[in-house]
């Protein structure tokens, strides 16, 4: 009868063992994720400067910060920035991984060449395409030196061309990666329905355009979630290149709320902000992950 | 009280019943074949007798002890997967010892053990070699292996056979009987395939849609189904099912029976109590093998039905010829030998063993006779 | 590398193939440059690279810039070099990486092979976790490691980079785990395994592939954050990322180039070397993380 009981525990044990396992890392995810979220929100809407306050205020940061032309200018930079990072690095990203998978002899070297930024900080590809770009001693200053004395190039200390080399950067940094993940797909094309569609007399544009590139659409659906949650996060590739400068010129909303949370001591907008790139990202990835789990069950 | 009893068991995933109330008792020593298309329940069922999914309702005993809420190793059972689910980073050795491992026998115990069942099964020069490098067939006297070492109450075998090519699955199949014969064991097999379920069992339940439709030997399961569906999901072609109208003549129960260009032709009944059904549809059931040209027809039987139909179709299969004609406006086969004198286009007289037919309720297509 | 080249249907004209072999190298060449202008320039005197010399190679070979970038370049107030920072860097990733990492496999295990109600909505919230940009959390953390007094410290670093991890092993493991045979672990029960011996024996000896891809994942998002360290780090705390950004971002005196891109390198180093060793399990595990999702 005791051993019985004793089975009956251990039985016991093991079916609520699992949960148990599972229960740290739940609390910390519900407080550090989605309590703070909680609370960032809660401040968005006080009176919060230096420090957190709980005087409330209604949407009065909400209002302020729409009225405030550093963040219509990070917003505006944010669009631009984003759309070209996107589409850059997803049509470069594609057409290296189409290139890359016709036979190519070192295909393994190069696809090495191509991923290894993606292994690097953000702080060291700044330094190094800050140094790079800057006309005094980068491009322009070799180029100079080399004899084509009219050459100019100051993208970086242009006001309204230095968000363009923060896409320069970033595209450097990630289109190896997209590359990787368009690659995998063409990879998993069933080639049964290439060599049918040659025998319908496809040409090679045909069969790209008609057939394969159709069926990379989960491919380009992962690459524009993850890209465009790069792009809305960027932060340190700003403060390493140009720092939001010249100026505001490559103001960011990341870089926006760190600077008025933390040295412009107003919390409550920066909160508002911060909340308002929090939004930004779930209506992109909520649905994603939506649909993602939903298959997989 | 049986060996193994399953007892008004049933099983539910939220508020759908996936398994409703089964009831089998399983003497020892016996080999119960759980058989169906797929989603039928059966492997629900065999999970439920290895505690790998919980009981909704009823009980479920080995030994007279109920099983309930026991934990699998707690059971003395042991079970063989569709995928042998050998541990892939363990030696062959280990894979059969690790059960008694964890059951805290000793080494020497273990080691015997592994030896006596490794020269059992012939795999005793395999014992060093990891799963990987193993062909199906080896895989498989392995997870058998690791389910003798255990010397378990009951085995419990999820379709252990669907893997393999089809030459490897019948000389397994013989291999299990084999070992059966010899040892004895009390096993619960589940299967899709109803020529294992026949060829194996001492006795079978054939399930469909969460119900056991019949239990019983395989010659009851065979001869007289319970219904249309075990009629045509044991057998291989299939029982023809063909709308007949009864009529009573001289006193003879007939099924009448629409031919190729529709005409009737009458097959007289074996069974009297068929009178009872006189002007009333029904669907006859005739298996292939009772269809065949005169020559061969059952000498022994006493009720062979002449008929003469157009063949469609014949098949030619090596030691049978499959012939497809019209009854019923329904495709009909019949197995006749490779010898028979066939052609498509022709007519052919039939000779019907009548004495084998099944007659179904058309309503409820359950048996009628015999 | 790590994709399984398979034969392409396609088949392409010699010109198409020369025309697609430059694309591919000019490619290349434009990937190479920067890590070209930080080599070159880290191990050249000031005045080559001032004078209009960045992409020659060096007529004058010199580590000085490196010895100098590692021990006394002047970061922040203190001319230490970054060889402190680089150990509050290591001291940092270790400890995250292993915790993350198994709290990941565990987390995998469970939300696989003992699946309860709700499990796929407690993965999605895990996952989710991962996509958040961190400025919501930035200011309730402070708050938290103050109260926690963890604050400005390495353990501090550690617990914000297990928390926000956590998310990106789980996937790694769940996903990796969703494909191993639960018929073993099935067979495993009947064998009388536990909950942890089942981990321990069937599952962990074949995770080895996954364990080296959620290492280096951790490792790399890890060494490379800037954002955490910049906001939570204490003096002493600071990890190379924000050591290097102080160094180059310096306002004061002459700005030493060749310096500032050895420091690049050191703090790239790591990660690349990572990537170069065990690039393979990097790249396949990108792969099967970000298209599967």
């Amino acid at each position: 009868m005791a051993m019985q009981a004793n089975a009956d525990f251990k039985t016991r044990l093991q079916t609520l063992l699992p949960k148990l396992v599972l229960s740290p890392s739940l609390a910390l995810m519900l407080v550090f994720v989605y309590g703070f979220i909680l609370f960032s929100v809660y401040l968005s809407f006080t009176d919060s400067r230096l420090l957190p306050s709980y005087g409330w205020v209604g949407f009065e940061n909400y209002s302020k910060l729409w009225r405030l032309s550093h963040w219509e200018t990070s917003l505006i930079n944010m669009a631009v920035f984003a759309s070209l990072y996107i589409t850059i690095c997803t049509f470069l990203g594609l057409g290296l991984a189409i290139f890359l998978d016709q036979k190519i002899r070192a295909e393994g070297m190069l696809r090495t060449i191509y991923l290894y930024p993606m292994a690097l900080s953000f702080i060291v590809t700044g330094t190094a395409w800050k140094w790079f770009l800057d006309p005094g001693i980068g491009l322009e200053n070799v180029m100079q030196s080399w004899g084509w004395t009219s050459f100019e190039f100051d993208w970086i200390k242009n006001r309204d061309f230095a968000i363009y080399t923060v896409v320069l950067a970033a595209v450097w940094q990630t289109s190896g990666f997209v590359m990787a993940m368009f690659l995998a797909g063409l990879r998993g094309i069933d080639n049964e329905i290439l060599k049918a569609a040659q025998m319908d007399g496809a040409s090679n544009w045909n069969l790209y355009r008609r057939i394969i590139i159709p069926q990379l659409r989960p491919a380009f659906l992962s690459a524009f979630v993850i890209l465009s949650h790069l792009a809305i996060k960027t932060f340190d590739l700003v403060i390493a290149l140009t720092g939001g400068g010249p100026g505001r010129a490559t103001e960011l909303p990341a870089t926006f709320m760190y600077s008025y949370t933390f040295s412009r001591n107003q919390m409550g907008i920066g909160a508002a902000s911060a909340t308002i790139m929090l939004m930004t990202i779930a209506a992109i990835m909520i649905p994603y992950l939506y649909a993602e789990l939903r298959e997989k069950k | 009280m049986g060996f193994l009893d399953i007892d008004n068991t049933t099983k539910s995933y939220g508020s759908t019943e996936v398994l409703h109330k089964v009831d089998i008792s399983v003497e020892e020593g016996e080999f119960l074949v759980l058989v169906g298309p797929s989603g039928c329940g059966k492997s629900t069922l065999l999970n439920m007798i290895a505690g790998l999914e919980e009981i909704t309702s009823g009980e479920i005993r080995i030994k007279d002890e109920v099983m309930n809420g026991v934990h699998p190793s707690k059971r003395n059972i042991a079970m063989v997967f569709q995928s042998y689910a050998l541990y892939p980073n363990m030696t062959v050795g280990k894979n059969i010892t690790f059960g008694l491992e964890m059951h805290g026998t000793p080494k020497d115990e273990r080691d015997k053990a592994m030896n006596d069942v490794a020269k059992l099964l012939q795999i005793e020069q395999l014992l060093d070699r990891k799963p990987g490098a193993l062909s199906g067939g080896q895989r498989q006297r392995v997870a058998m292996g690791r389910a003798l070492v255990r010397d378990p109450d009951v085995f419990l075998f999820d379709e252990p056979l669907s893997n393999l090519d089809a030459k490897l699955r019948v000389d397994m199949r013989t291999e299990i009987k084999k070992l059966h014969h010899k040892l004895g064991t009390t096993i619960v097999y589940v299967t899709h395939d109803q020529i294992e379920a026949m060829t194996l069992s001492t006795r079978i339940a054939v399930m469909n849609g969460g119900y056991v439709q019949q239990l019983g030997t395989p010659q009851e399961i065979y001869d007289t189904p319970a219904n249309i569906f075990v009629a045509t999901f044991m057998g291989s072609p299939a029982m023809n099912v063909v709308p007949a109208k009864v009529s009573v003549e001289n006193g003879v129960p007939m099924a009448r029976v629409a031919l190729h260009d529709g005409s009737l032709t009458s097959l007289p009944f074996s069974q009297a109590n068929m009178a009872e059904w006189d002007g009333k549809e029904i669907l006859l059931g005739i298996r292939p093998e009772t269809i065949t040209d005169e020559d061969a027809a059952d000498r022994k039987s006493g009720n062979i039905a002449h008929m003469t139909n157009r063949i469609v179709v014949t098949e030619p299969a090596g030691s049978d010829t499959f012939v497809t004609m019209t009854m019923g406006g329904r495709d009909v086969i019949a197995r006749m030998r490779s010898d028979a004198n066939v052609s498509p286009g022709i007519d052919f007289m039939f000779a019907v063993n009548m004495e084998k037919a099944v007659a179904f309720d058309p309503e409820t297509e359950v048996r009628i006779a015999p | 590398m790590s994709v399984a080249s398979q034969d392409t249907a396609i088949r392409t004209g010699r010109a198409v193939r020369v025309l697609i072999y430059l694309v591919l190298v000019l490619f290349s060449l434009f990937y190479l440059l920067p890590l070209y202008v930080m080599v070159v320039n880290s191990v050249k005197p000031l005045d080559e690279i001032t004078g209009g010399g960045m992409m020659n190679l060096p007529q004058v070979f010199t580590i000085e810039p490196w010895l100098k970038a590692w021990s006394s370049a002047q970061i922040g107030v203190e001319p230490t070099g970054l060889s402190p920072y680089f150990w509050n860097s290591i001291k940092m990733v270790v400890p995250a990486v292993a915790i993350s990492t198994v709290l990941g496999a565990l987390n995998g295990y469970v939300l696989t092979k003992w699946r309860f109600k709700y499990d796929t909505i407690l993965f999605g919230l895990m996952l989710f976790a991962c996509f958040i940009p961190f400025q919501i959390v930035l200011i309730p953390m402070a708050r938290m490691l103050g109260l926690m007094g963890l604050a400005g410290t390495t353990s501090g670093l550690v617990l914000v980079h297990v928390v926000y991890g956590i998310g990106f092993t789980t996937l790694y493991f769940r996903n990796y785990y969703a494909v191993f045979p639960t018929e073993l672990i099935r067979a495993a029960q009947i064998d009388g395994a536990g909950f942890f011996q089942i981990f321990w024996r069937i599952l962990l000896p074949s995770s080895g592939p996954i364990a080296v891809v959620s290492v280096i994942w951790q490792f790399t998002n890890i060494w490379n954050d800037f954002l955490f360290g910049a906001s939570f780090a204490g003096a002493d705390s600071q990890p190379m990322t924000v050591a290097l950004n102080n160094l180059v971002q310096a306002s004061h005196g002459v700005k030493e180039y060749n310096v500032h891109f050895a420091g690049a390198i050191l703090a790239a180093l790591p990660t690349l070397l990572v990537y170069i060793v065990a690039g393979r399990y990097f790249v396949r595990g990108l792969m099967a993380g970000s298209v599967k999702g």
